[in-house]
């Protein structure tokens, strides 16, 4: 039952995506592979494609994989799935319990899992550095050293450290996949 | 608004507000953060700023896209359930449609060499936006050995899922860190209560 599959798969998503989209990806990616609803290589491009569609990572990945799984319903089901409990637990507090957060209990709970978030974050993005850079996909995979995308991220991050030191405060993130982007024509093309 | 602030009139403004919002929603829920807070702190006078500071606090701990996390709270606080119901589909329904039309025509798309060669280049700066948003979250942890424990357990487990195929959930070790949270804040207050 695949609209059944693609409301839990993202209701679980929704549920435990603490710390912004990003924390979400490694959720995510694990069910959607193991379901076989996308390759790893479908996976890293469409990333790249969702960082240009405003909104939510969440809604933009549920929308995508819902739609080829399942159509305009699947693409419904899946979104509703993702944003449901978060609706729901927002509501909670809203009308319940507004002093929830002045209880030690729940911040020593949460704040325990922004250490666990963070790490997840990050190892999102090594396995993915190690996938591009170096196509380690498993420990069994050959090494393979992709100069032209090194390249890219040397520029990235080079311009974005140059403009916090004169500049004085972050980048916009759209300046930085547009430079990547015309990297990417001259260096891919 | 006028004579409208009570009826119909503020759930369509509640809505077209977040669908606005939710069409420039670029660079993920902490860069709206501060356009929230100009347009229903400032310009609207929807909630005060104290509450709003309350509200992000709330959002950011809370599972859930943050800026959606935020809508459903204001919109609750105007209008009740269906208030929060009417924010919430204003600020998805904007990136559900545009998505779902680049759905539609997603293989075309990528057919074309020069948006395929593009999109190579913005999956390397995806990897950086991703290190970089870790890195925020990281920077405002607090350096204790727990904390840093979990992070580097987190951090080393997850690569060793992903390189050895196995098949543990990140929601683990979520889960991992909170019980370690909760571990520490009872032995804490077991330590005061001895003093």
């Amino acid at each position: 039952m695949i609209f059944l599959q693609l409301f839990l798969t993202f209701l679980k998503a929704g549920a435990f995506t603490f710390g912004g989209g990003y924390a979400m990806i490694s959720i995510i990616s694990a069910s959607v592979l193991s379901y076989g609803w996308m390759t790893e290589e479908e996976l890293l491009s469409f990333l790249a494609v969702e960082t240009v569609i405003p909104g939510p990572i969440a809604v933009n990945m549920a929308t995508y994989v819902g739609y080829e799984q399942g159509g305009f319903l699947g693409a419904l089901i899946a979104t509703i799935g993702v944003v449901l409990p978060s609706f729901v637990i927002i509501l909670i507090i809203a009308s319940l319990l507004k002093n929830l957060m002045k209880y030690a209990g729940v911040q020593a709970f949460l704040g325990g899992m922004h250490p666990s978030i963070s790490g997840l974050i990050l190892a999102t993005a090594a396995t993915m550095g190690l996938k591009i850079f170096f196509g380690l996909k498993t420990v069994e995979s050959a090494l393979h050293f992709d100069i032209k995308s090194i390249g890219v991220m040397a520029l990235v991050v080079a311009i974005s450290l140059t403009w916090k030191k004169i500049k004085k405060k972050e980048i916009s993130p759209i300046i930085l996949i547009v430079v990547s982007g015309v990297m990417g024509i001259i260096l891919f093309l | 608004m006028g004579k409208n602030k009570n009826g119909l009139g503020l759930f369509l403004n509640i809505f077209l507000t977040m669908t606005k919002f939710g069409f420039f929603a670029f660079g993920g829920g902490y860069a709206m953060i501060a356009l929230f807070e100009n347009e229903f702190v400032s310009s609207k006078k929807w909630i005060t700023h104290s509450e709003f500071m309350d509200v992000v606090a709330i959002a950011e701990s809370t599972p859930g896209p943050i800026a959606i996390n935020v809508s459903t709270y204001v919109g609750y606080k105007l209008k009740g359930f269906w208030g929060s119901l009417v924010a919430t589909t204003g600020m998805c329904g904007p990136s559900f449609l545009l998505m779902y039309l680049v759905s539609l025509y997603y293989d075309q798309f990528m057919a074309n060499r020069f948006i395929y060669a593009a999109f190579k280049g913005i999956q390397v700066c995806v990897i950086f936006l991703i290190a970089s948003a870790g890195i925020k979250i990281l920077k405002k942890i607090k350096k204790t050995p727990a904390n840093l424990s979990v992070l580097i357990i987190t951090g080393i487990g997850m690569i060793a899922v992903s390189l050895f195929s196995l098949e543990i959930s990140s929601v683990v070790f979520i889960l991992f860190g909170a019980a370690v949270g909760i571990a520490v804040y009872l032995i804490d207050s077991k330590k005061k209560g001895r003093a």
